[in-house]
């Protein structure tokens, strides 16, 4: 089992990282890659748009990025995916290949979800944060740029993190419109094989452990260092209060 | 082809009937793994609270196989690799008996219980240890202590996530079609492939998973309120 394993990967180790490249094109392990980092970061700006377009105290600019987040959150990423395979072309009148009609569906749907990340995030600072902007001068836009974003965005870092996993898990979605990621590259290989499906699904499911697991284990440093901060800021900020107290709870 | 016409599949009783039928399935798969992964999700806690020091990991090892690897993934892995290394005995069996769906249910409530095992731990480790010593002092054993005291208190918190999650579950039941069961998003294709109409079929396929969705969050936010005692006395 092991042997087999170890031939496969020493058979097609090019083709899972960078699929039939340079002679067709780019896929494998480095498209899901490229694919999931495009997604978050174009998806992270809209989500903040989304995010204030709910806090807004416009109706006409709440209610449909609302009604939006919540058909994005209720509906299955497959059937969006279905969508834009169907849609995408239509609009745009032109071939659009397959990996593009992921990306959009991927950047609408991640920034639903990470729109209600930063509206958390936005929520859990509190009034005060924003009225001291505006005490100090601040317009609304003002204040969010350069007081409640800054903030709510860094207390956000392991969410986002976490929807960077996400993200490349949902890339595997792309098998039903042949996008030629990774998944797709296991499957090429499976059909030229033929004789060992469970150790090439194994191979496949490893790698992407390998890599989710490690993002994973970024996001939680990441998230105890900001607890140990922000531990460190309120024990700064009371020791300066009550001195007193902070001494007598010290071993 | 004519414009944007839903009773073109509406009014067709072959439609409709796949439709149901998508949907039966969709509920078949969702609430079979819900149940398996319930029941796992407890088993798992239950190891996990056990003296028992490799119980701890092989718990942690099998929550992070579950919540790193992508579920497509999990699933191919079932159908296309495990299935085949099955005796020949169980294979035909299988096959008999809708292989796919069976597949689509252990597959995904496998992934699941490790989602519900977090949900349930999480909700369980929010309640205080102050509540136990306190039960433990008005002269409850350690188990009524849990059954009366801890575990009320901490499947409350838990339902949640876990309704969250049974939301996803839901959503997730879609991916069967890659391993060919026949749900409703399976219906939705088929429908899509016999008819022409892909606008029509797409809306009304998006249209009952949003339904369905929803219900379930309500279902879910109804039921947290009905178990905390004090938005129950309010209202």
């Amino acid at each position: 089992m092991i042997t087999d394993i170890i031939t496969i990967i020493q058979d097609y180790w090019l083709l899972l990282l960078i699929g039939q490249y340079p002679n067709g094109p780019l896929g494998g392990l480095v498209n899901t890659l490229i694919l999931s980092a495009l997604s978050i970061s174009l998806a992270f700006p809209i989500s903040i748009l989304f995010a204030l377009a709910r806090l807004s105290k416009w109706r006409l600019l709440r209610w449909p990025v609302t009604a939006l987040v919540y058909v994005t959150r209720g509906v299955p990423l497959l059937m969006l995916v279905l969508w834009s395979y169907f849609l995408v072309p239509l609009l745009t009148g032109a071939d659009v290949p397959s990996f593009l009609t992921m990306l959009t569906t991927l950047v609408i749907y991640q920034g639903a979800f990470l729109s209600e990340v930063v509206r958390g995030g936005i929520l859990t600072l509190g009034h005060g944060q924003m009225e001291a902007a505006k005490a100090l001068g601040h317009s609304y836009l003002g204040a969010m740029r350069f007081i409640i974003l800054p903030q709510a965005l860094y207390n956000m870092i392991p969410s986002i993190i976490s929807t960077f996993v996400s993200t490349i898990k949902d890339t595997t979605i792309g098998y039903v419109i042949n996008v030629p990621d990774l998944t797709f590259a296991a499957s090429q290989v499976n059909n030229q094989l033929l004789t060992q499906p469970f150790q090439v699904f194994l191979i496949l499911a490893l790698v992407y452990y390998v890599i989710c697991w490690s993002l994973t284990q970024v996001a939680n440093v990441i998230e105890r260092r900001i607890t140990r901060r922000r531990a460190g800021v309120a024990r700064a900020a009371a020791a300066t209060l009550a001195p007193s107290k902070i001494l007598s709870e010290q071993p | 082809m004519s414009g944007f016409d839903l009773s073109a599949i509406l009014k067709d009783p072959a439609y409709v009937g796949m439709l149901l039928h998508g949907v039966e399935m969709t509920f078949v798969i969702f609430a079979g793994s819900w149940l398996l992964a319930m029941t796992l999700a407890i088993t798992l806690l239950s190891i996990r609270f056990s003296p028992f020091r490799l119980g701890e990991y092989f718990v942690s090892a099998y929550v992070s196989y579950h919540r790193n690897v992508p579920t497509l993934v999990q699933l191919m892995l079932w159908y296309f690799g495990i299935f085949t290394l099955m005796p020949d005995g169980l294979t035909s069996w299988l096959s008999a008996h809708n292989a796919e769906t069976i597949f689509a249910i252990v597959g995904l409530g496998l992934c699941q219980a490790a989602y519900f095992s977090e949900d349930l731990r999480s909700g369980l480790r929010s309640v205080s240890s102050g509540q136990m010593e306190a039960a433990k002092a008005l002269g409850h054993g350690y188990l009524s202590a849990m059954r009366f005291v801890i575990l009320p208190q901490g499947v409350r918190n838990a339902l949640p996530p876990i309704i969250n999650h049974s939301v996803s579950l839901f959503k997730n039941s879609s991916l069967a079609i890659i391993i060919g069961a026949p749900e409703l998003t399976h219906a939705v294709k088929e429908i899509e492939n016999l008819s022409f109409r892909t606008f029509e079929i797409y809306v009304i396929g998006t249209v009952l998973y949003l339904f369905f969705s929803l219900l379930i969050m309500g279902a879910g936010a109804y039921l947290s309120l009905r178990a905390d005692p004090v938005q129950r006395a309010r209202a």
